[in-house]
């Protein structure tokens, strides 16, 4: 059968474009559109069921627009299909309790996560996947492409360009992907210039992506979600990030990483320029980083440690630091970081070797996962960033290392040369409040019962995973030769759990003379020396006396 | 003792063998405070070791002999008494306390 027309998209796109100029009337400036119109030309340009891309990112919100659309009348526009990274407001989720939308495909919930999971149970939401961030952009090209985007930026001019300011975060993937395929692009902006008097600073999107651009009544909400305060970090979480140091960054020469969020590797941030400092591991790792800026990272910078750091979103706080450091940083010709959340995550899977981070479970196959019952909350770019890239190509000596350690002995296709990416986890033993880290099933089982999942929810695959590290010893799964050696590998890291307890003490001691498990002793570290003092900074003040009082911690972090 | 705060749960566990420790001050390190601990090191008679253990976390003695199992197997102590004071440590930082309050009474030696 012969379509009766190949432009389809485009003529749709123009009737509600129409329909928008009908009903705004001498509201609607140019693409400018007054902010109390906003509901009338939401409903004007939705329709029942379309997909709709409500920009929620790790940081950057279009608070204004979601609660527009909450507030636009159910009889009229339903049904809808969201697509989005990030459920982070309350209205993310209210959309669909009162029927606007019905269907969601999306990558985290952290905050919204339990909530999610009773609108799933009660049926109010049907959830298409979960997806890791790289992989639902992908689909905005494929099978999930928007029919509007409702998107942030700081600024926009009379023509319709927006300016994103650092937080460019997922902006250019949604509006890419919308405006290039007959679908609409609405912007709430905090600033409008009008080009002639005023510019913008640079643009980060160009005008002609762009439909309608309307002036949110507050500055949209950013979360600062990778400040860490020092002062909190343990002795503990000291010594691990010394054995990761060590034993993981030195042992395989990693310059090119990405970390993720927590407590245990900012510890590392901090020890880089005096711990591994001693060690005279300046320049040998730790160069370049896929990371979003954070304040933990301020004394390594300082100490020349850092050549490159390209990140994801941008950090509250640390505008003027990042603007003041232009060289490590990506910046605009306006001072001001461009960030990238699509561009980043791709950098973290092909041109990183290696990414470390925390887990809330480990299994005895090295799966690792941060799903917990009575929650939906997806994981973000873990996946991606923990995963190794399998159509990696280029070499480099971490990568062609554990390469080499992965395929020693082994023949055919297993055998074939090829490098890997390192995937370390890195857990206490116990989280607080005595909850082992360490378990026989993960709860992403049960969840998958419950939630009539296809797949348990694991964050990270044990294939993956190429080291765990606890405080009690680093775990190298590479070098393990069949399951039951993987099990008694973790096991022997685990500590006082009941996964530890039940360890094979003997096998356990013969995987320690093989240097598949290293304890600190057998790193040279003795665990007293794990003191906080090691920290280039013990407190946010030190932070912000680090950065020669260029950074500037929001509110809630001035502690002193 | 009878003045135990509703909610501590005291375990005592005692372990021979080990090496005379001889006199030594008594050492106290570590604080009292959330996910904290303190272990005090005293000199006492016999040629034993004694503990006892004050934890506001119920329920996790078989974690707590393992620990002090593994501890008495590092550093075989005789003639000393061994107190804790735990606000739910764990057992990393447990066995961190001990290490540090042993090297105080052994001048450094692991």
């Amino acid at each position: 059968m012969t379509p009766s027309s190949w432009t389809s998209k485009a003529d749709d796109r123009n009737a509600r474009l129409a329909r928008a100029a009908d009903a705004l009337g001498t509201r609607l400036a140019g693409k400018r559109v007054e902010t109390e119109a906003i509901a009338t030309l939401l409903e004007a340009v939705l329709s029942p069921g379309d997909r709709v891309c409500l920009e929620g990112n790790n940081q950057k919100q279009a608070d204004f627009l979601a609660q527009a659309l909450v507030q636009v009348d159910p009889q009229r526009i339903h049904g809808l299909h969201m697509v989005q990274s990030v459920l982070a407001l309350p209205e993310h989720l209210d959309v669909f309790e009162n029927g606007v939308a019905a269907r969601l495909d999306f990558s985290f919930s952290g905050p919204q996560g339990a909530r999610l999971a009773k609108l799933v149970s009660g049926g109010r939401i049907e959830v298409g996947a979960i997806h890791t961030y790289l992989e639902l952009f992908a689909r905005y090209f494929i099978d999930l492409t928007p029919k509007v985007a409702l998107v942030a930026a700081q600024a926009a001019d009379a023509e319709g360009n927006l300016y994103t300011g650092p937080n460019t975060e997922d902006t250019p993937a949604i509006v890419e992907a919308t405006a290039f395929s007959g679908g609409i692009v609405i912007a709430q902006v905090n600033e409008l210039v009008d080009g002639k008097t005023t510019m913008l600073p640079r643009i980060d999107i160009p005008a002609d992506w762009v439909n309608f651009v309307v002036k949110a009544p507050r500055p949209n909400f950013i979360e600062p979600l990778f400040t860490r305060d020092p002062a909190q970090i343990s002795e503990v979480q000291v010594l691990m990030a010394m054995m990761a140091i060590k034993g993981i960054y030195a042992e395989y020469g990693v310059q090119r990483l990405n970390h993720g969020i927590g407590f245990d590797t900012a510890a590392i941030e901090l020890l880089l320029p005096t711990y591994a400092e001693s060690l005279g591991l300046k320049g040998k790792i730790g160069k370049h980083w896929a990371l979003n800026p954070h304040p933990a990272l301020i004394p390594a910078i300082e100490a020349g440690w850092v050549e490159s750091v390209h990140s994801f979103g941008s950090e509250l706080g640390m505008e003027d630091y990042i603007r003041a450091r232009s060289d490590v940083f990506f910046t605009g010709p306006d001072g001001n970081l461009r960030s990238n959340r699509a561009f980043c995550q791709a950098a973290g899977h092909y041109a990183c070797d290696m990414f470390i981070g925390s887990t809330l479970q480990i299994d005895l196959d090295g799966n690792s996962s941060t799903a917990t019952l009575g929650r939906i909350a997806g994981f973000g770019g873990a996946p991606n960033m923990g995963a190794d890239a399998r159509g990696r190509r280029h070499a480099s000596p971490a990568w062609l290392k554990a390469g080499r350690e992965a395929r020693a002995g082994r023949t055919g296709a297993a055998g074939t040369p090829r490098g890997q990416k390192l995937v370390v986890q890195m857990v206490e033993t116990f989280r607080e409040h005595m909850q082992p880290a360490f378990v026989d099933r993960l709860d992403a089982w049960t969840l998958q019962e419950q939630a009539g999942m296809a797949l348990p929810p694991i964050m990270i695959y044990g294939d993956d995973v190429t080291h765990i590290l606890t405080e009690e010893g680093i775990a190298n799964l590479l070098l393990c030769r069949s399951d039951a050696e993987r099990e008694q590998a973790i096991r022997g890291v685990a500590g006082y759990t009941a996964v530890g307890l039940a360890r094979d003490r003997r096998a356990v001691e013969n995987l320690r003379d093989r240097g598949v498990i290293r304890r600190p002793q057998d790193l040279g570290i003795d665990p007293r020396q794990a003191t906080r003092n090691l920290l280039a900074a013990r407190s946010m003040r030190d932070l912000v006396r680090a950065s020669g009082g260029l950074y500037q911690p929001p509110k809630r972090f001035r502690n002193w | 003792m009878s003045d135990v705060p509703a909610g501590l749960e005291t375990l005592d566990f005692s372990f021979s063998g080990g090496k005379p420790a001889g006199a030594f001050a008594p050492v106290l390190v570590g604080v009292v405070g959330s996910g904290n601990l303190e272990v005090l090191l005293e000199p006492a008679g016999g040629d034993g070791c004694a503990v006892r253990i004050e934890t506001s976390a119920r329920g996790f003695e078989p974690i707590w002999q393992a620990v002090m199992n593994d501890f008495h197997a590092r550093h075989p102590l005789a003639g000393v008494r061994v107190s804790i004071n735990d606000m739910g440590a764990t057992p990393a930082v447990v066995s961190l306390r001990l290490d540090q309050a042993v090297a105080e009474i052994t001048g450094g030696r692991p």
